[in-house]
């Protein structure tokens, strides 16, 4: 990673942009997830799906427009960025159209086919994502917007508490006539800049105004209140929308970036008992959360009576079900779920189908991207930047584990999204303007100094490189 | 800045790592635990997946596999002939498990028994579809419909037997049920069900192997057995000591016989010819309570037969003195099923010796090899041959000029015993008929039958064990030795 840093620094060279590779990984994400569609349709089918075509055309359109405005707004962005959000979204428009050719969840009431309009959520997203990158010339800029982003932060954690819960939990939006918003997703955005904001400016007087105690260093009361209150707003997010997964993220992340900031691992204590107290505490009295914890600790001990166990179970034996290789798409029965199997789910039928190789295949991609950009984060040369990417990254790690982790019965389960995998446009359409925003942090990172005024000396002490 | 970044991104390594030996716990360690689960729907969706075997009847199938709509369990188990063979095959259905043959070859039949191994790694390199192999059983159909013609609309039963190896021809059981009715996993399916478990008359009650009878006075031919194998009599035409009438031991009750037939001193022939109570419970009560059960057990009685389906125990219990005797007549605490019954006569005409009765001849693999041949077995020695020769004589006498008379087939010799059980308190309801013969040809005795039928419905006065039962046992006969011309 210092070796990047460094060529970055000699100008004379022109850095590699990369755009080549990207493209070439892009060709690549979308030739996988073609092949992965034309699975479905010939082990459901039998034959090759008819809307193979538009569905190869659409998303080689989504990534190559992507890729081209990398090419001409963010030279040298991370390449690796791209394409695996590219692959993901690819791969999880063919998981989605295959459970919507599932006889068992086209039986529900509350299931309806969901690829093409996921398909509609994912040029959305792309949209956002050149938005990002054409809108934001730099991410400096986001600074200057730290206190108006957590009003808007604030504003959008708090809408769902007006709107009526659905399927147990507040976070949803609904506008009539065009759908439901889940805002969390965009709060995660909007939060991580405001934290960037706040914390790059009072990192200085959290992290050196302490006292020492026990080997650790103590925060001053006063400098306790932002996380205090954080956490705080975790809290009532937890006990008034019931979301448990939007709390653990938000608290995550600051808890993460707080230590970015300050280089005290005191904070790290701290969060860490704020979260257990926290989640204790309303584990043991709100029912909604009580209910997943039930189900986690025993799925199958509430068989036919408690439905969250219930359901648990039913995911546990689609992993089981899948063993090393899985089944093959299209030839599992993951569709035994039923109630949000694509969506919350959806991770369940990439471990039936695709079995223990896919899983882990997908979990590296997730792992990818977090690498990425946590390798941003080193390489940005101010802190704001620095602090913003590994926030929104830290959340997109975190967020991955809440998810698979309940999903695979490691934590009590929550209701959130696998990123670019899941049925549902919030998730996608921010998870999109996510990887914008990193990308665009990555480009400057990455991007060569300004060349120097040419000087009859330059050549003399260039640097050679083998 | 970039130390903290750096345990952060260790963190999130960390992260990732946990993620993925969960997912290798899940789906590698506990892979085939989960797989397996009793609520796994996919080992029930897995079963169903392909055709299951078929139950084998004079080369035919009597069962077969039916595609189903709107389940997830593609096939079905379907009958050709539901009524009719339910009591040998019993049910398989997607809802309600199996029972009976279905149940007991189940492995074979759905093709995943580790007899069939072999044969299943070969189809899996040769690409051919699974299915299931096929249960081929010893039964004669023509037998069968003969049975369940004779039984009608009555309630009741029939089993036969072939003597000399103990292969089961026919086991009839009425009312019977449909299987197909249930076979598959839907709302009529249960509604099907529950009106068959309802219904009083109880069709899915297997009447041949699961419902236990006093078997009234086809029992005298155990007594008469059991008197000539201990010596109590040798020769069957002389004199027995039998007076008449005959007190109970112990009760202050004369043993009646049924109206005014010449019992007094009869011979063991006579006695038999006109079912003498008096002279059969005094031979109980002489032989005594122990000698009788060894003679029972020797016939098959107080334990379960397994057919390989399982039948009850016919008993014959330890008990006082006039209850013994009363017992030498089949009218006491002794109970047995009408396969018991047919054993008795199969035993007496394949001259004493007592085959395992048994109903599968053959296992088949998928593609029709055979992975299993039944080799007749033998079960006891229930009396000497010489002793089970005099038997045939008196049961001979018994349908050529006796109460079974209705047996007769013509150009065939038949050895019967006809029986009127009475039972309820006080024997107040009606008595159910009883049966059992066999038929001798030049080659030996081909077939036993013993067949009841308790019906509810004919005039008191009319049932009688030769009245009702000998002419359906005659039929059943005749059509097992029309079969083998």
């Amino acid at each position: 990673m210092s070796v990047v840093t460094n060529t970055t620094t000699i100008g004379a060279i022109d850095a590699p942009s990369r755009r080549n590779t990207e493209l070439a990984l892009v060709v690549f994400a979308v030739a996988i997830s073609v092949f992965a569609y034309a699975n479905v349709g010939l082990a459901l089918n039998g034959e090759l799906p008819a809307g193979m075509l538009g569905y190869g055309a659409g998303l080689a359109l989504l990534g190559g427009v992507a890729h081209l405005a990398v090419r001409r707004f963010a030279k040298y962005a991370d390449p690796l960025l791209l394409p695996l959000a590219t692959l993901l979204n690819g791969l999880g428009l063919a998981l989605i159209w295959r459970l919507d050719q599932s006889e068992r969840l086209l039986a529900l009431k509350s299931f309806a086919p969901a690829a093409s309009k996921q398909l509609i959520f994912s040029a959305l997203g792309v949209a956002f994502f050149i938005g990002v990158l054409v809108l934001l010339k730099d991410h400096r800029i986001l600074q200057r917007y730290t206190y108006i982003s957590m009003v808007l932060a604030l504003i959008l954690l708090i809408l769902p508490m007006f709107f009526p819960a659905q399927f147990g939990a507040k976070i949803w939006i609904t506008i009539p006539g065009i759908g439901s918003i889940q805002p969390g997703e965009f709060a995660k955005i909007v939060i991580a800049v405001f934290f960037s904001g706040y914390l790059m400016v009072k990192r200085d007087a959290l992290a050196l105004a302490s006292r020492r105690f026990m080997g650790m260093y103590l925060p001053r009361g006063r400098d306790l209140g932002p996380i205090l209150v954080v956490w705080a707003m975790s809290i009532l997010i937890l006990v008034f929308e019931t979301d448990l997964g939007t709390s653990l993220l938000f608290f995550g992340m600051f808890v993460v970036m707080l230590y970015v900031a300050t280089e005290r691992t005191s904070w790290i204590v701290f969060g860490l008992t704020m979260s257990a107290v926290g989640a204790v505490g309303v584990a043991s009295f709100e029912p909604h959360v009580k209910d997943r914890v039930t189900a986690w600790l025993d799925p199958f001990a509430g068989w036919g009576t408690h439905q969250a166990s219930e359901q648990m179970a039913q995911v546990l034996m689609a992993f089981g079900s899948g063993g090393t290789l899985g089944t093959g798409l299209g030839q599992g029965n993951s569709d035994l779920i039923l109630f949000a199997a694509n969506s919350d789910f959806i991770l369940a039928t990439v471990g039936e189908e695709l079995g223990l190789a896919g899983v882990m295949a997908f979990l590296l991609l997730y792992g990818l991207i977090v690498e990425r950009g946590v390798r941003t984060a080193l390489a940005a040369r101010d802190p704001f930047g620095k602090l913003l990417a590994i926030g929104l990254s830290g959340a997109f790690a975190i967020q991955v584990f809440v998810v698979a982790g309940g999903v695979m019965g490691l934590i009590p389960l929550t209701g959130m999204t696998m990123p670019f995998l899941a049925a549902g446009g919030s998730s996608v359409i921010a998870n999109w303007a996510l990887i914008g925003i990193l990308i665009r942090i990555s480009d400057t990172a990455r991007r060569p100094a300004p060349a120097p005024a040419p000087s009859t000396d330059a050549e003399m002490t260039q640097v050679v490189r083998p | 800045m970039n130390k903290p970044l750096r345990r952060i991104a260790i963190f999130c390594g960390i992260l990732v790592m946990a993620l993925l030996i969960r997912d290798n716990w899940l789906q590698y360690v506990r892979a085939d635990e989960l797989n397996s689960h009793k609520y796994n729907r996919r080992v029930e969706i897995e079963r169903y997946a392909h055709e299951r075997g078929d139950i084998i009847v004079d080369g035919k199938a009597i069962t077969g596999s039916a595609e189903t709509e709107d389940s997830d369990f593609t096939y079905k188990r379907v009958w050709k002939d539901g009524p009719l063979w339910a009591p040998v095959t019993g049910y398989s259905s997607q809802a309600f498990d199996s029972s009976q043959l279905e149940n007991l070859e189940d492995g074979i039949l759905t093709g995943n028994d580790d007899q069939l191994f072999f044969d299943r790694t070969l189809s899996m390199f040769t690409g051919e579809k699974k299915r299931g192999g096929n249960i081929v059983t010893t039964l004669n159909g023509d037998a069968q419909k003969a049975a369940f013609k004779g039984l009608g609309d009555k309630k009741g039963a029939v089993v036969a037997l072939d003597p000399k190896s103990g292969a089961i021809l026919a086991l009839a059981s009425t009312p019977s049920y449909d299987p197909s009715v249930f076979a598959g996993n839907s709302m009529k399916d249960s509604d099907n069900r529950q009106k068959l478990l309802k219904d009083k008359d109880k069709p899915m009650l297997n009447r041949a192997l699961r419902e236990t009878y006093p078997p009234g006075s086809t029992f005298k031919v155990v007594t008469a057995a059991a008197a000539l194998e201990n010596g109590l009599y040798d020769d069957i035409d002389a004199k027995t000591e039998s007076p008449l009438p005959w007190r109970l031991p112990q009760t202050d009750r004369d043993l009646q016989n049924e109206g005014n037939i010449p019992c007094e001193n009869a011979s063991l022939r006579e006695a038999l010819r006109w079912s003498c109570n008096t002279v059969f419970g005094k031979m109980s009560d002489d032989l005594g309570n122990r000698k009788m059960i060894e003679q029972t057990d020797k016939f098959g009685f107080n334990k379960e037969v397994f057919t390989p389906v399982r039948a009850d125990a016919s008993i014959y219990p330890e008990d006082n003195k006039p209850q013994n005797a009363m017992a030498g007549i089949g009218q006491a605490s002794n109970r047995t099923t009408p396969l018991q019954m047919a054993m008795v006569a199969s035993a007496i005409a394949n001259d004493g010796k007592l085959m395992q009765p048994y109903m599968v001849a053959e296992r088949q693999a998928p593609n029709l090899d055979p992975v299993y041949t039944a080799e007749p077995e033998e079960l006891s020695r229930a009396l000497s041959g010489e002793n089970a020769q005099k038997v045939q004589q008196m049961m001979e006498t018994v349908v050529k000029d006796g109460t079974g008379t209705n047996a007769q087939i013509p150009g065939v010799t038949v050895g019967g015993k006809t029986g009127t059980a009475q039972h309820g308190l006080n024997n107040s309801e009606k008595p159910y008929a009883w049966f059992i013969s066999y038929a001798k040809t030049d080659n030996g005795s081909p077939v036993a039958v013993a067949v009841v039928v308790e019906d509810g419905n004919a005039n008191r006065d009319d049932i009688s064990g030769g009245g009702l039962a000998a002419p359906i046992a005659r039929d059943v006969m005749k059509a097992v030795i029309d079969s083998k011309k």
